[in-house]
């Protein structure tokens, strides 16, 4: 029995089911209901424990429609890896039930959804612009929104919190100190907007506020072919670009229902595990200079130099690489490339250890750190946490292993879970995946498959340069291909891939044209981000602090 | 420093002139000449503010880190306190809702000030051609330096930080400044 048939009956006798419909999209389930029924079917999917991670919710626009807007729920289990996509429908100025009894991940996710298409949540305690400032006026990604018309933003919020249930909202208690931090403050990562109201050194209540680089990633991918959009996705996490560039070809990829040769699968993932390497030594050494470490900053930049090295040898560029294309690689590694990223594996791997010591054994370091705004698994899996903070809290979850892609089933490495979810487990985690990404790095680099690194369809991949200016017929596939662009089917589909901070998921709706539909992402950081204020309540500020370095929050992909 | 022109000052040591004249001229001299120790003193002596927001600001911390190696060019202490500063780094995208944020911090450092905007972005909006990106912070306050690239290679923006230091060690009158008028301070 079908994935679909199991849960039609199991939601048989709750719900009328005859409203609902079950469909199948480029091997993905999808769930339609009515918009009164989608709130109560998530809490019964959660409570029943057939699913328990809510990864993404978001909006589409269709503005022909007579009920215009789509609300797309993507549930994930982590029982047995399924995924499912429930649907529901949502006309201009109608509201639907908020899903944060079932989730509190949703919280962000429905900001969102209200901020950028002014879909009503009902119940939601805080339903206010999230991404744009609050001067903004409209929804940005609304199809009758120009891409280009920019409002003019003259001032900043003053100190604001959540209303949430129980709390004074934004009166602010004469006993406590009110204190902003960013952005751009001494002790804030660049864009990051904390607020919090001090007891002395104890942060009483907290608020963060986000959008400060938002940069309409959606928007630009709507209004870009699709194989242009892959620069912008090198910038949504800068610290591991090609991570992103293969999350988003991946998804395209499958919606064209192409697989791309062995050696492509095999270059994606020698980049993608230098990749989270490198992004792990920023996480890791920024993270214990905001403990007052210099020292591991200089340590941690002289080993990811010699990464980009690599990569410009690869490819040109050191920090955005755009290297992946849809349907395999730009290009083929140049002679001795895998050599030497053998031989950067050791100088890798005696690097952590020497970092490792250096951090881990640290007595400041760990008292600063062991016990610190720790996270349960439980709490970990309601704020929607992947990636190594999910796994600092106990949940062996790595997509890597759930659902194996470019043959990393094949290969053999371990997934470090942590215990107790604290700022130490965090960092002890990353260390030993850092360890684990040069075990793969080396099997893969010790046999790279033979063959071509693209595949070579007409209508997807562009001709090589020497066809272009020798031939007619290339000549004419470039021009072509140039000119209507890549066409995916009719259809949609949403693709995960395991990233340096944990699920970098793509959903991607195509009407058939030359540009993406609806491009949404799916940033790890988002849902971890959200938790900030709970997670950091009753702690010290320099505890705040700490936390907010573990937590490795990249902007870029924070606010799109 | 000795190689440069000193600025405004008579010229000395010629063959005409009397002893007197030449006296006075070595006086003016070297009252130019403190103009001229202060700019060879400034420029050696930046005190840069990463405003890293994006990916130049990641690519910035490796201009400042062991390989490039920013000390060199005497910029090594990096303040992230705008009163401590006088070279203020914008290294990455210039949001709309960042754009009042970073004029409160322009104008909370102290004078002499110098602007970089680093890369794309900041200089441009880049190809950020979108609703919620500032096309270039040169909108909200007045920039020196543009460094190209997205992000720049560390070469490029020493390059920026050398071409600054000319700047600065010539007296190069920057007019745009003296005319620049913030748009809050409009409103």
């Amino acid at each position: 029995m079908s994935k679909l048939e199991t849960l039609k009956q199991n939601l048989a006798g709750k719900f009328k089911v005859e409203n609902f419909k079950f469909t199948h999209a480029v091997g993905d389930d999808i769930l339609e209901v009515p918009k009164e029924d989608a709130p109560k079917v998530i809490l019964f999917l959660k409570e029943t424990g057939q699913f328990d991670f809510l990864m993404d919710v978001c909006g589409v626009d269709y503005p022909t429609r007579e009920k215009r807007f789509d609300v797309v729920y993507n549930l994930f289990s982590s029982k047995d890896n399924s995924r499912l996509r429930i649907k529901a429908q949502v006309g201009e100025g109608e509201s639907i039930g908020t899903a944060i009894p079932a989730f509190r991940g949703a919280d962000w996710f429905e900001r969102e959804a209200y901020d950028m298409f002014g879909i009503i949540f009902d119940g939601h305690p805080n339903l206010r612009r999230i991404l744009t400032h609050h001067q903004f006026v409209g929804h940005p990604l609304r199809k009758d929104y120009d891409a280009n018309h920019q409002q003019a933003c003259t001032t900043s919020l003053p100190i604001h919190f959540n209303n949430e249930p129980g709390s004074p909202g934004n009166v602010l208690n004469d006993k406590y100190v009110p204190l902003n931090i960013g952005p751009a403050h001494t002790a804030m990562h660049g864009t990051l907007r904390v607020m919090a109201e001090m007891d002395g050194e104890t942060i009483v209540r907290c608020n963060n506020e986000i959008g400060y680089l938002h940069r309409c990633f959606e928007k630009m991918a709507e209004t870009h072919p699709y194989n242009q959009v892959i620069p912008y996705t090198d910038r949504l996490n800068y610290c591991s670009a090609p991570m992103n560039n293969i999350g988003y070809c991946k998804a395209v990829e499958r919606i064209l229902g192409v697989e791309i040769p062995a050696k492509a699968q095999a270059m994606r993932v020698i980049l993608a595990e230098l990749s989270r390497i490198i992004d792990h030594t920023i996480a890791i050494g920024t993270g214990a200079m905001d403990l007052g470490a210099l020292t591991s900053f200089f340590f941690m930049f002289g080993l990811r130099e010699q990464v980009y090295g690599l990569f410009e040898k690869l490819c040109g560029a050191r920090l955005t690489v755009s290297m992946t294309r849809v349907g395999g690689m730009a290009q083929d590694a140049p002679e001795g490339w895998y050599d030497e990223v053998l031989a950067l594996c050791k100088e890798i791997r005696r690097g952590t250890d020497e970092m490792a010591s250096m951090v881990l054994d640290n007595k400041i370091f760990i008292n600063r750190t062991r016990g610190v705004c720790p996270v349960s698994a439980a709490d970990a899996i309601q704020w929607g946490y992947t990636g190594p903070l999910l796994r600092a809290a106990g949940v062996n979850l790595d997509l890597r292993k759930a659902t194996p892609y470019y043959g990393y089933d094949s290969l053999d490495f371990d997934v470090p879970v942590g215990t107790s979810g604290d700022i130490y487990d965090r960092y002890l985690v990353r260390f030993e995946e850092m360890r684990q990404s040069v075990r793969i790095v080396e099997q893969v680099c010790k046999n790279v498959p033979g063959g071509d690194y693209t595949i070579r369809d007409k209508g997807i991949v562009l001709p090589e340069k020497k066809d272009v200016y020798g031939n007619i017929e290339g000549l004419m596939n470039h021009f072509m291909l140039i000119i209507k662009g890549l066409r995916p089917p009719v259809g949609e589909v949403y693709d995960a891939t395991e990233a340096a901070n944990g699920e970098l998921g793509f959903y991607l709706v195509s009407d058939g044209s030359a540009n993406p539909y609806r491009l949404k992402v799916r940033p790890p950081c988002f849902a971890i981000y959200q938790s900030y204020p709970t997670v950091v309540k009753g702690a010290q500020l320099a505890d705040a602090i700490a936390t907010i370095a573990s937590m490795n929050l990249i902007a870029g992909e924070l606010d799109r | 420093m000795h190689n440069n022109p000193v600025q405004g000052s008579a010229s000395h040591g010629g063959a005409s002139g009397t002893q007197a004249v030449d006296d006075m001229s070595r006086d003016f001299a070297f009252t130019s000449k403190i103009d001229h120790i202060v700019a060879w003193g400034r420029k050696n002596s930046l005190w840069p503010m990463p405003y890293g927001t994006a990916c130049c600001g990641i690519e910035f911390m490796s201009v400042m880190g062991p390989k490039y190696d920013l000390a060199r060019f005497g910029a090594e202490v990096a303040r992230f306190s705008p009163r401590q500063a006088d070279l203020l780094v914008v290294a990455g995208t210039i949001t709309e809702k960042m754009a009042p944020v970073i004029t409160r911090i322009y104008q909370q450092m102290l004078e002499p000030k110098y602007v970089i905007a680093m890369g794309a972005c900041a200089s441009s909006g880049g190809f950020y051609r979108a609703y919620h990106v500032l096309q270039g912070v040169d909108k909200v306050i007045p920039v020196d330096v543009y460094i190209p690239g997205c992000p720049p290679t560390p070469e490029a923006v020493m390059d920026g930080i050398m071409a600054l230091q000319r700047m600065i060690a010539t007296n190069t009158p920057r007019p745009w400044k003296t005319n620049w008028k913030s748009p809050y301070e409009q409103a």
